[in-house]
This record gives C-alpha cells, structure tokens and sequence, in this order.
C-alpha cells in the first residue's frame, strides 16, 4: 500500500493545523478554544518527553508524572516566595524567588533532570515489568510527599496568583501565552528530530533493537540509556513548567498516576516513537475531553475504545496510520 | 617464541551442575588462525563468551596483551579490540545494511553523545562503512535493511560490522554457518587474508574450511580441550577420531 503521504509532509501539516486553530479561535474572540489548544501543546510536550524514553529507547516508564509535576512544582514554589517576598534561603546567602519564566524554567528543567537522574540510574538495573513498576513506584513516592508537604499546599496544592513573565510578551493574553508554548514545543521538537538522527540517536535506537550487539560494540547500554532518560526527565519537566502557569496552579494530582498513563496514552494514540505521535495524540486526548466530556462524565469510554482501536488496528498509532511505517537509514 | 595477544590458563566455568568449560588453556598469537572444533554442545560458543565478557568466569585467568582482563565488562572488552561475531547473527534489525556498519565504526570512536550532525551526512562514517561492505561483497546491499537481507548476507554483514571494530583479534563463531558452497569459499580466502591484519579464534563446524585455514586446531570435547596441533596432527589423531571426526564419517 501507497503511503498517503510522506511523515515529514504530515509533520508540517499537523504544526500548521495546530498553529492555525487557535489564531482562528482568537480572531473570533474564543478565548477559552486557545487556552484548550494550550493545554493540548503543553501536554503534548510531556508526551515529546517520555516519547524519547519510550519511542526512541523502549524504556516504559510509568513515572513520568513525577518530572511533569517537579517541574511545575519548581515553578509553583519559586513563584510563590515571589510573591510573598520571601527569599527561598538566607544562609549561607540570600536567594530570592522569581517570576521570570526563563529562569523558573530552568530550575524545572535542572530539578526534573536531577530526578531523572536518580530514578533512572536505579530503575534501569531492572527492565520489563519490573522497570515499569519501579518508576511507578518512585512517582508514588513523591505524590505522597507533595501531599503530606503542608508548606507547599500539601493536598490542596499552590496558586501562582499572577502569570510569570517571559520578555517581550504579555503572558496574561491567552493567545501570547499559547504562542510562547506552541515555540517551546516546536523548539524541542526540532531538537529531537536532529538529535534522532545524530550518533545519540542512532545508539538509542540500536540499544532499543539489540542491547546485547550494542555492548559487544563497546558501548554501555546502561548509559545511554541513563543519558536517554534524563533527557525524556527534563522536556517532561519543562512541560510541567508550563503547565504550572496555564493553570496558575500546582498540586499532587500532577503527579498522580493517571497522568503517567495519561502521557502514555498521547504516545500510543499518536504513534509510539514517531515525532508527532505525542502531538496529534495530546491533541485527539483533549478534544475527546472537551467534546465527549461536556455531555457524559464517561468521556474516558471513548478514550479507551480509541485507544483499543489504536492497538488493535493501527500498531502505528494516528501517524502510522497515515504516513505509514517509519523509515531508517 | 612469539607474544600470545590472548591468552587463556584454567579457564572454568559451570552452569549448574554443567562444567561447559574445564580448566581450558589456549592461545592466540599475531597473524595466525587458531581453529576451535567439537561437537555440538562441547562449549565452544561459551568459550567465545567467556573470552567476549558475555558470560564470567568460575576460575581461570584472561590475558590480554599480558593483562588480566577477567574485571573487565563487555563493553570494556570491545573497547580494547576484542571483537566478536555472533553463531546467530546479531544485527540492529530497523538499520541498513550501512547503518549497521555505520553505528560499529561509531562504536569504534566511542562516540555516543553527538545530538546535532546528522550521521547520514557523516562522510567518513559512511565511507568506512562502504568500505567494510565492499570487503565482503555487499557493497550493492547498501541501503537494504537488515529485515530485508538474506541469511548468507546477513552472515557477512556480521563480518563488515567487525571489520568496522578495526579490532586487534577476531573471534569468529561458525561465520560460514548457512553460506553455501560459493560463499564459505569466497570467505575462506577473505579469511586467509584477513589473519595479518588481526588474528582469528574461529569456531567452525565446515572441516574442509578449518583444515584449509588453520594454523593450529584445538579439540574442545564436554568443556575439555582433548587435542591440540596442525591439521595433520589432529587428522590423524585417534582420540578425535574417537570423540568427533568418528561421528562425521559414521
Ligand atoms: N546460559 C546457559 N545456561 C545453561 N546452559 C547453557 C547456557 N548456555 C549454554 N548452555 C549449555 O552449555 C552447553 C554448551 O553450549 P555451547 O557453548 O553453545 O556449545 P557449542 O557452541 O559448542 O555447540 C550446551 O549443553 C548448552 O545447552
Ligand atoms: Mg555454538
């Protein structure tokens, strides 16, 4: 079978869809359409961060709420000693919070990165089901801190009373904001793709195909892996960034592990490894919600024989289904 | 007398109540092809993963270039120019042909971290590797991939992922397995040659190949080594005669 057209075509066409969507939206003062668009693009990026785990290194984490939520929880804390004027510490020197996204930015990215590290150079002793159920089990662990940490919200969470800042734009303005996320994502993704077809990105995916040819290679799968997962670690956390200042909100349930599965799910909707799985798959996730979700509270229903479609029918997800299988030099 | 590269004494190792491999002495010197042969099941695949680092050692010592390498992982083993091929090839199935060899001569630079250039723009990667396909003559299999190659060509790429190692020895596992008659031929004198670059440990089931190649054959029989010497010597020698050519011509 003919491919209806080429991945890299499709790609251009779904970054122009979803640019254009929300500039419509905009234009015929639908304000609440850009902020849903936003939450689509912010999610999709938490699915760009796991899918370099998953897709690209067959690492099934089951965890990756805990970077989404570090990272909007670096946000929330830091914003928060802003806006009270209360320095995050004094001694040995004095470290003030701030409202500047660049900077809060990449604090989330350093913490989740951090977090990456740890959790992956312990989970990756292990694979299979047990690497599953050890990432599970480490995002379990700080959702009950972040709960039971009453200095930060604990259950109830934390409010960002007023949107950060970024240079140059009003973040305030729905369609500014979506902008500032909608060029975050298309930068990583940029990055991705190049790095996908760089020497990391050809020893990932040979790590992903034959571990044991790789290490007669002389190569450590162990650590490209690792670097793999700290990596996935940071763009996830990034999205969790972003995501504490669309909701101006941080709380337990962002690392809860719903949303593990629910940056799972965007993948396999999508497109396991392919670099607009995520994207179309975050996006078909959202308009379920907001179109199946305002008449029945069952709208995961529908999720869910999606998704059995998608298993079922189409192994490649959305993008397989429509540009065909992947290709490799 | 010549500098063993490799060099093996009271090499043991146990799988349960299995001694797959018993006290084994062996050697490896510059530009010779030391033949390893036994029947099925004697030890000689683990052999080659004992010397690769795939499996540990019980007891015994490795020695490479006169240091003991038994702490030494897999990776580390590859890094220092030990380079093996698989009995079962082991390819990255989703690459190329020159993917493959590509990503071995990557190996060979240690270089994994690159995330910006693209390596199908890598000149001198992709030079090397169609030098190495072009050794073996796959040269017109390219940009094949590896779900795509036959099994003979899957077999000789092995051999292309290996040259591109560069390596200082070779330990080949029955690289003539499932060949045919011309191939095993054309990489016998491809073998012949390919023993003053580096030299061979060959593990091979095809006698007129180890007869016609070898510079010394050693008899691995349930984990022992029972003979050692020159085609001529182990041809007529009674005890492999006994354990193993017996079999062949019964
Ligand atoms: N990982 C393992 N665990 C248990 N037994 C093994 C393992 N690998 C090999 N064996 C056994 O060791 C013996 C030697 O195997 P092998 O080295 O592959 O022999 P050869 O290559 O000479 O045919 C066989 O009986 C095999 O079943
Ligand atoms: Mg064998």
């Amino acid at each position: 079978m003919r491919d209806l057209i080429t991945e890299h075509r499709l790609n251009i066409v779904l970054a122009l869809i979803l640019l254009g969507g929300p500039l419509v939206a905009h234009f015929a003062e639908e304000p609440f359409l850009v902020t849903l668009a936003t939450r689509a693009t912010i999610l999709a990026l938490a699915g760009v961060g796991l899918n370099i785990a998953l897709g690209l290194g067959g690492l099934v984490s089951f965890g990756h709420a805990a970077f989404f939520g570090l990272g909007g929880y670096a946000v929330g804390i830091i914003a928060s000693h802003h806006q009270n004027y209360e320095p995050l510490m004094t001694a040995p020197f004095v470290i003030n919070g701030t409202n500047q996204m660049l900077v809060l930015w990449l604090v989330a990215v350093i913490v989740s990165g951090l977090a990456a590290l740890v959790i992956g150079a312990l989970s990756l002793r292990t694979s299979g089901v047990y690497f599953i159920m050890i990432t599970l089990a480490f995002a379990q662990m700080i959702y009950y801190f972040a709960i039971s940490w009453p200095a930060y919200g604990g259950e109830d969470g934390l409010s960002i009373y007023v949107r950060n800042s970024f240079p140059g734009i009003n973040t305030l303005k729905p369609l500014d904001f979506f902008l500032l996320c909608y060029a975050v994502l298309m930068v990583v993704l940029l990055a991705q793709w190049r790095m996908t077809g760089a020497r990391f990105g050809m020893a990932l995916q040979a790590v992903r195909q034959n571990e044991g040819r790789v290490a007669a290679l002389g190569l450590s799968p162990y650590r490209i892996r690792l670097a793999a997962f700290v990596i996935s670690g940071m763009v996830t956390g990034l999205a969790g960034a972003l995501y504490a200042d669309l909701n101006r909100f941080v709380s337990p349930s962002m690392i809860s592990w719903h949303l593990s599965g629910e940056i799972m799910v965007f993948i396999i909707l999508g497109g396991v490894a392919r670099l607009f799985g995520p994207v179309v798959g975050a996006c078909l996730f959202v308009l379920f919600e907001h179109l199946f979700g305002s008449f029945t509270t069952h709208w995961q229903f529908f999720l869910g024989a999606a998704l059995l479609a998608v298993v079922l029918f189409a192994r490649g997800g959305f993008i397989g289904l429509v540009a065909g299988r992947a290709r490799h030099d | 007398m010549i500098e063993p590269v490799l060099s093996l004494s009271g090499l043991t190792k146990s799988f349960g109540a299995l001694k797959v491999t018993d006290s084994v002495d062996l050697d490896l010197v510059p530009g010779e092809i030391h033949a390893l042969i036994g029947p099925n099941g004697a030890g000689k695949s683990s052999l080659i993963k004992l010397v690769a680092g795939e499996l540990a050692a019980d007891a015994g010592s490795i020695r490479f270039d006169g240091r003991d390498i038994a702490g030494l992982d897999q990776p580390a083993r590859a890094r220092l120019g030990l380079t093996r091929t698989f009995q079962v090839s082991s390819l990255i199935p989703e690459f190329s042909a020159r993917g493959n060899v590509m990503f071995a001569a990557q190996a060979r630079r240690r270089s994994v971290f690159g995330f910006i250039r693209q390596v199908n723009r890598d000149k001198e990667l992709i030079s090397e590797a169609e030098q190495a396909l072009d050794r073996v003559g796959l040269s017109d299999r390219s940009g094949v991939r590896v779900s795509e190659l036959s099994h003979g060509e899957k077999r000789l790429l092995e051999i292309a992922m290996a040259l591109a190692m560069r390596p200082r020895i070779f330990l080949m596992d029955e690289p003539m397995a499932g060949l045919g008659q011309e191939g095993s031929s054309r990489l016998i004198g491809f073998l012949d040659q390919l023993r003053t670059e580096a030299p061979i440990l060959l593990i091979e089931h095809d006698m007129d190949a180890v007869f016609q190649l070898a510079n010394r054959i050693s008899v691995l029989v349930a984990g022992r080594i029972i003979a050692r010497g020159k085609a001529d010597e182990i041809r007529t020698h009674p005890e492999v005669r006994a354990a193993y050519l017996g079999e062949d011509q019964a």
